[in-house]
């Protein structure tokens, strides 16, 4: 039990997402037969511009699979101006390395998840499929599968949407699949609809260290964690499906990083169910610690609302909420506060779940926690009970101002572990083998919390 | 055979006094630059209004022809930054110079060069990269000798030359591809791969796929907060002595008699000096390990580098062990930790993140993430030394 539980959460199967976007332009362009290159500013001459992307006001960079690939889009990416879209062509097109793009207000768009891939399988160099370090960037309509790392990657810019977007890795789970899907950090005014995830070894959508994300109607399925939202400020996560993941969803605070206590994350009308997915995380990972079976998690998670999600069947705990000292990991980090607070939950609905847990939490509901409380199975909600010391008061509970509400929540039962440690991962692992105060009252979680705002994107139209 | 070029070069640019050498950078101001060239005279003589001159096309002439404000040429002999491109030897005006501890780039060799617009300066600081004019261009060859055991060489095969040019709006890099006969080196924007192979310095054989970096990609090393930059033309990585063919001359006090640099300590032991990191005399094992990650890692894991989102800080001015990763546990490293779950454990170079991920060849998990497909074996003795010799332990229980 080295470190992190740490949470994902997944999504369910079926969204067919709206692929057609471009479809109405196709037909414009009969467009010869473009076999290979970067023909677009050609056919048609600058007179008569392609009309295959649209109405845009850029140049239509039109790209079909060819001999070179690599070669073909990466000089694309290059040579784009703001406003380009690079429009790629059904079909499959393969990559021995990543690609990149420098260029702000570029649009890359395919014609569809299922009928434009972008295969990595071949790749053997770069860190990512690709990775994008510009601003005003759109991603839609296309599939990237089987990258040796991330999937996409986009650092440090502003206005970046994702729609319709799959990235995947095609084989069995393995721990050699890349680490995240879809994958912003440090980014602001992030849109991730429509897409789906599949396979990713660490989060399918990982929204790190941004400001203002919405995340929406996605589906996340078979990686470890579904979707997680870390470090960040001001995240909407809706109508997602997050399934057979280990974990559905995560909301985390990790230490040492600059943006060291993101607040302001909802998490709602989302299906989280059947997130018992094997955990095959690289081991050492935060992620390798959460327990096949985790709904949602909030690690050190504050100003945190989740309502009106439907959780059900996740076999070790459909909620956790813990500190950072519950995963054993060391951290020297004055600025971060290593305790979840200022929580609410309601209106969410439960069904079965916690009946066949694992990992940490398992072992301990099933032994010391067991002992005292009675139980067989992991309650719905379990808050591990250890909190920031400034914010309690002489009860040990967290004040009003601080509190984990619970409302509403139907057929929720729930439990605290009644965890309390601030000190090193060796002290904290003594505490909870053998201090352990667990409880099942709700009382002092009996509260609400004015609903939080919702996140509204700068630059970018919902 | 470095040396020798080296020495040639710096014997020129100082016999002929770079910044005297004046003129233009390929005529344009009343074609009296030599003339005698077709292509020079039409464009000359056919164009009163003295339209500008291709620098790419600079016909007859001896000077390094080179335009900030222009596109980048396609060719690299264009630029004449070379009397003799094969050999590797500069122009006037083309400085050699060499760093104290260089970056690992899969065991190619590297020639260095600095190119200043006539008349122009560098100037000093004691930390950070050294004020450049617009125009500045600096200038690396990557190469393979065919036998890296000394005095083993019997020819040295060009890859590529990569130019870092300073233009009014910041600098840029472009990457010039060497043909087989070595006869020239054109424009590859978007990166290439070069088949090499060598005799290794244990004298087994070794082949590789040598990857030339797309445009984005320099980015990849060169970005500090988003901008481009260069690396090496700092004071700590130039203190050091340089065979001019003079005998050795600290480079710092060289460059400033060259008139390239301005402001530096008439006394180079009054400069900060990086160690070399293969050096034992240079420094203590933490200060040459220091040294290796402050080159090799910190163009990235810095506070403003492309790595930033990591937390891990591996400049060598970091003093804070658990921001160089001491006892670290990993953001979004993925397969990257190897299942260790520290940057860093003390005395435990095994269990260190660090170590694990020098060590990978794969290409989700090696260090640098770019441009390294070898292990650097060197320097992973050092490290696990350094590592190895660490106190204190990070808590975590089992």
């Amino acid at each position: 039990m080295r470190s992190p539980l740490a949470f994902t959460f997944a999504f369910a199967l079926v969204i067919s997402p709206a692929l057609l976007a471009c479809g109405d332009n196709i037909e414009g362009d009969d467009g010869t037969d473009d076999d290979g290159a970067d023909d677009g500013s050609d056919d048609g001459g600058d007179d008569a511009p392609s009309d295959a992307c649209g109405d845009i006001e850029g140049t239509c960079i039109e790209l079909s699979p060819g001999d070179d690939d690599q070669g073909a889009l990466q000089t694309a990416l290059i040579q784009a101006q703001p406003g380009d879209v690079i429009l790629l062509r059904a079909g499959t097109y393969s990559f021995t390395g990543g690609l990149s793009l420098d260029v702000a207000g570029v649009t890359l768009r395919g014609e569809g998840e299922a009928e434009t891939v972008l295969s990595f399988a071949g790749q053997t160099e770069g860190a990512e499929g690709l990775l994008v370090t510009a601003d005003d960037f759109t991603c839609e309509e296309l599939a990237v599968e089987d990258t040796v790392g991330d999937a996409i990657k986009v650092v440090g810019a502003d206005n970046v949407v994702f729609r319709g977007v799959r990235t995947e890795w095609t084989g069995e789970a393995s721990d050699e699949n890349g680490a995240y899907g879809i994958y912003p950090v440090q980014c602001s005014d992030v849109l991730i609809e429509d897409s789906i995830v599949r396979g990713a070894s660490d989060a399918g959508i990982y929204v790190g260290q941004s400001m203002r994300a919405v995340v929406r109607r996605n589906t996340v399925e078979g990686n470890v964690a579904g979707i997680e939202i870390e470090n960040t400020n001001g995240a909407d996560v809706y109508e997602n499906t997050a399934t057979g993941n280990t974990g559905g969803i995560l909301v985390f605070n990790l230490p040492g990083l600059e943006l060291a206590n993101g607040v302001g994350t909802r998490v709602y009308d989302n299906e989280i169910f059947e997130n018992n997915g094997e955990n095959f995380a690289a081991p050492g990972t935060t992620v390798s610690q959460v327990p096949p079976g985790t709904g949602l998690i909030a690690l050190a998670a504050h100003e945190v609302e989740v309502f009106n999600n439907t959780f059900s069947n996740n076999q070790t705990a459909q909620i956790g909420i813990i500190s950072y000292q519950i995963t054993l990991t060391a951290f020297d980090d004055e600025d971060y506060i290593p305790f979840p607070d200022t929580l609410f939950f309601h209106d969410n609905t439960f069904e079965g779940g916690g009946d066949n847990p694992s990992g940490l939490l398992g072992s301990l509901v099933l032994g010391p926690v067991s002992e005292g409380l009675g139980l067989d199975a992991v309650p719905d909600i379990v808050i591990d009970g250890n909190y920031d010391p400034e914010k309690v008061g002489k009860d040990g509970e967290l004040t009003a101002e601080f509190a984990i509400c619970l409302a509403d929540n139907e057929g929720a039962d729930f439990m605290s572990l009644g965890f309390s440690c601030t000190a090193d991962p060796e002290a904290c692992m003594a505490v909870l083998l053998n201090d352990l105060v667990p409880t099942q009252d709700t009382t002092p979680h009996d509260c609400t919390h004015e609903p939080l705002e919702p996140v509204v994107l700068d630059g970018v139209d919902l | 055979l470095s040396l020798t070029r080296a020495a040639a070069g710096l014997l020129a640019a100082l016999l002929l006094g770079a910044p005297a050498c004046g003129g233009d950078d390929g005529g344009g101001d009343g074609g009296d630059d030599g003339g005698g060239d077709d292509s020079d005279d039409m464009v000359d003589a056919g164009q009163p209004d003295a339209a500008p001159v291709d620098v790419c096309n600079p016909g007859a002439g001896e000077q390094v022809s080179f335009d900030p404000a222009a596109e980048p040429c396609q060719l690299l002999s264009s630029y004449r930054f070379f009397t003799d491109g094969a050999a590797q030897a500069p122009n006037q005006g083309v400085v050699p110079y060499d760093l104290n501890s260089p970056l690992f780039s899969d065991y190619a060799g590297k020639h260095r060069f600095v190119w200043l617009p006539p008349g122009e300066t560098m100037t000093y600081s004691a930390t950070g990269v050294f004020e450049m004019p617009v125009g500045s261009v600096i200038i690396k060859t990557f190469s393979y000798l065919d036998d890296l055991r000394p005095g083993e060489a019997t020819s040295e095969r060009l890859v590529e030359t990569r130019l870092l040019v300073h233009r009014a709006d910041g600098w840029e890099g472009h990457a010039y591809v060497w043909n087989d006969e070595q006869t020239e080196a054109e424009l590859r924007i978007a990166g290439a791969r070069v088949p090499v192979q060598w005799v290794h310095t244990d004298g087994e054989p070794r082949q590789l796929d040598y990857i030339v970096p797309n445009v984005n990609q320099c980015k990849g090393c060169h970005e500090a907060d988003e901008v481009v930059t260069p690396i090496g033309i700092q004071a700590r990585h130039l203190n050091r002595d340089f065979d001019a063919g003079g005998g050795p001359a600290n480079q710092l006090v060289s460059l400033t008699e060259l008139g390239y640099l301005t402001g530096a300590p008439a006394d180079p032991a009054e400069a900060p000096r990086a160690p070399v990191w293969d050096d034992p005399d240079s420094g203590t094992v933490d200060q040459r390990a220091r040294a290796w990650l402050d080159i090799n890692c910190a163009h990235c894991h810095s506070p403003v580098g492309p790595a930033r989102t990591s937390g891990l800080d591996l400049t060598i001015e970091q003093m804070v062990p658990a921001e160089y990763g001491v006892c670290k546990a990993p953001i979004a490293a993925g397969p990257g930790t190897g299942g260790r779950a520290y940057s860093i454990v003390p005395g435990a170079p095994d269990e260190s993140i660090m170590m694990f991920r020098l060590e990978s060849v794969e290409p989700e998990i090696r260090m640098p993430e770019l441009l390294r497909q070898l292990v650097h074996d060197e320097s992973l003795v050092l490290l696990r030394e350094w590592i190895g010799a660490m106190k204190g332990e990070c808590g975590a229980p089992e």
